[in-house]
């Protein structure tokens, strides 16, 4: 019976990672390669860690693999958000068949400033009145 | 455990090994390459996983944690450097 969850896990966490690694060789730009390999990934370790834990049944082997499962889960996103950012600054060409690039407004390439759109239209005048009344 | 799980295993992560380096080999910018290294990082630790289960010795699995660590590291190091813009010959 353990074997059989042992089993599904491993298993199921390999073929996650397979489709993750078909996924980043598949697809055509960064984006859709990094949609591809950042949740699959981190759910495919995550399987396997869990069939590990199951197989031992021991305080210190489950004890170790929630810490690794933990850390995966909490920085997964931050490394994948990290470097989308930077592969957009950086200019990474995408896909031609992209229909929608919600930062292209906003961001300027020239002084990799990047605006969030809701910005006042000029905060600086505000700051200068109550100067000239002091004059 | 069962052998053929094991191999079973141990076959479809060195696929996803071997795509993945492909990917990193041919990747026609650096940020295609950190996502692929992230990648194989997380694929190693999958494989140190199924090495704990095959040989039995629990302490593998050490290997894991600072693999993970590393890795993310690693991440947010070369994130830090693009942005920086520095010298790169992609």
């Amino acid at each position: 019976m353990t074997d059989l969850f042992v089993g599904f896990f491993l298993i199921f966490g390999a073929a996650l990672m397979l489709l993750a690694a078909i996924g980043i060789i598949r697809l055509p730009d960064l984006p859709t390669r990094m949609h591809a390999t950042t949740k699959s990934g981190a759910l495919g370790t995550s399987l396997i860690m869990i069939g590990v834990a199951v197989y031992f049944a021991d305080i210190t082997v489950v004890t170790r693999v929630i810490a690794i499962i933990a850390f995966i889960i909490l920085t997964a996103p931050v490394a994948a958000h990290v470097i989308g950012r930077a592969g957009y600054f950086v200019g990474v060409p995408l896909w031609e068949g992209t229909v929608k690039d919600d930062l292209q407004k906003n961001y300027d390439p020239e002084t990799h400033s990047l605006s969030s759109g809701l910005e006042k239209p000029a905060p600086s005048k505000k700051s200068a009145k109550p100067n000239k009344r002091q004059k | 455990m069962n052998t053929f799980v094991i191999n079973l295993v141990y076959l479809m992560l060195s696929t996803a090994l071997l795509l993945s380096f492909v990917r990193m080999a041919k990747g026609p910018s650096l940020p295609d390459r950190v996502v692929a290294l992230e990648l194989i990082a997380s694929i190693v630790a999958g494989i140190v996983g199924v090495h704990a289960i095959d040989t039995g010795v629990s302490s593998f699995l050490d290997v894991a944690i600072v693999l993970a660590l590393t890795a993310f590291l690693a991440a947010i190091g070369f994130a830090r450097f693009l942005e920086r813009g520095g010298p790169r010959d992609d």
